[in-house]
């Protein structure tokens, strides 16, 4: 008996309708991020992650609604994440459904928001959403930098010390992401993972940079993740999480496929 | 048949009960799912579920807190002997103690202390998120027709401590993460699992509709 490896797909929200579409599957309506996660619940998706990227407040609460019908639905863990400042954010996502909340900007901005989340909730649905990108020129030793606003904004906080300290502050997980990769097809920052999975007692989960399957092998057994997250590999089609699964179990990698 | 889930503000009640109707729906079993805060409403239910999300002693004040409700589950589970089923920090609860961050007592059915995992295996990360099979220790009903062991189903967790048994009897299954976790206790009408069948699909729904025809 082994703790599986997760395969976890990630759904932009906006104002309520799946951002990107999904055309791999015959949605009613692809826009739906309800039907979408039905769908990755069928093809046996370990864990689920929203991320909602609704920029006006005014539709802010379209998210409580799709978290809502997808728990109605869906008997899969969910995460969600996406302007959670504070703890009524939390609380809110989780008695709509959600098992766990991932903190971004605000884990920055206010890292104390973390332990108030993690002291009122417990660590395990506390996730820190980390986005980070290389700094270090080439020859030097890597150094990472946590980046803000999509990456636009730099922050000159390192972040191998910022996901330690994240941890110390009661993250259950961390979900990291290279905004180098992210949208690249070029595959995770392994050295990245790595260092910060090495480095932390946590689960972290790989993220940025999906083009093909081996990307996902290698965010396992190269990377030291614990799960690995795609997006558009999943959402066009490309593969299916069947596939991913039993390529990554194919390579010498503990998968659930039941 | 009515079902009662507690509410003490702890977890993630909408998808345990969601989980609950569809497994009596798709088992053919009539049974409502009352989501309450009420102790009268669990003192007369035919079946109680303990849920429970968080730390140990957050959770113990909290159904604490409830007016009525300690003394409506020992009339309901301890006196009348109804089918009781705990998950996750509502299984750890039925234990003596709790040793998460400071010591609480617990409700003092399963003899044992809910103690931090330590894996043998450094490299195991805590908590234990995702997905692990089974090693069924004894049978028990509640796993009729759920393949366990290996090659079994899997059951979702997301904890960092579990219920160290003391009596072997009270033991139905472990799940193995650096050594062997508790994953499911029992005892007469009372059983609770570390993992979370709401979220286990397969084999959540199996366990869940084999609760709801139990008959201790």
């Amino acid at each position: 008996m082994t703790l599986k490896a997760r395969v976890i797909p990630c759904l932009d929200v906006k104002d309520g309708r799946v951002v990107k579409g999904v055309s791999f599957v015959d949605l009613i309506d692809a826009g739906d991020p309800v039907e979408s996660a039905k769908a990755y619940d069928a093809a046996g998706a370990d864990e689920l992650c929203f991320l909602d990227i609704t920029a006006s407040s005014d539709n802010r609460d379209t998210i409580f609604d799709v978290v809502a019908r997808t728990a109605d639905h869906c008997f899969m863990p969910l995460t969600v994440g996406g302007g959670v400042r504070a703890v009524a954010d939390i609380r809110k996502l989780l008695l709509a459904g959600a098992d766990k909340v991932s903190i971004n900007s605000a884990a920055v901005s206010n890292p104390d928001f973390v332990a108030e989340a993690a002291d009122k909730f417990g660590n395990q649905c506390i996730v820190v959403s980390i986005d980070s990108k290389k700094v270090s020129k080439p020859g030097e030793e890597d150094r990472w930098e946590i980046f803000t606003h999509g990456g636009r904004q730099a922050t000159g906080i390192d972040a191998v010390t910022f996901a330690e300290k994240m941890v110390k502050l009661g993250a259950g997980e961390l979900l990291l992401t290279s905004m180098d990769r992210d949208g690249s097809k070029s595959g995770y920052d392994i050295a990245l993972t790595r260092t910060i999975a090495d480095k932390v007692s946590v689960p972290v989960i790989a993220s940025g940079g999906v083009g093909n399957l081996d990307h996902m092998v290698e965010g396992i057994r190269d990377g030291h993740a614990t799960a690995v997250l795609a997006a558009s590999i999943f959402h066009f089609g490309t593969h299916s999480i069947g596939e991913a699964k039993r390529y990554m179990a194919e390579h010498g990698i503990a998968m659930r496929l039941d | 048949m009515r079902v009662a889930i507690i509410d003490y503000g702890s977890g993630n009640l909408r998808s345990a009960t969601k989980a609950f109707e569809r497994a009596a729906r798709e088992a053919g079993i009539n049974a409502e799912i009352e989501l309450t805060d009420k102790a009268d409403r669990v003192a007369s239910a035919d079946r109680i579920v303990l849920p429970g999300v968080g730390a140990y002693a957050d959770c113990r004040r909290g159904l604490d807190a409830v007016d009525g409700m300690r003394q409506a589950l020992s009339e309901a589970v301890e006196a009348s002997a109804r089918p009781f089923l705990g998950i996750c920090v509502g299984m750890q609860l039925m234990s003596s103690r709790g040793l998460e961050k400071t010591t609480t007592q617990g409700l003092g059915w399963i003899k044992g202390d809910v103690v931090e995992m330590v894996p043998s295996d450094p490299t195991l990360k805590i908590p234990q998120i995702g997905w692990n099979t089974l090693a069924l220790k004894k049978p028990h009903p509640l796993f009729n027709g759920i393949k366990t062991g290996e090659d079994g189903l899997h059951a979702y967790f997301v904890h960092s401590y579990h219920l160290a048994v003391e009596n072997p009897d009270d033991l139905i299954a472990t799940t193995a993460y650096g050594g062997a976790v508790t994953a499911f206790v029992a005892q007469g009408n009372k059983a609770g699992a570390q993992f979370h069948p709401e979220k286990s699909q397969t084999l959540g729904l199996a366990l869940i509709s084999n609760f709801l025809r139990w008959k201790p």
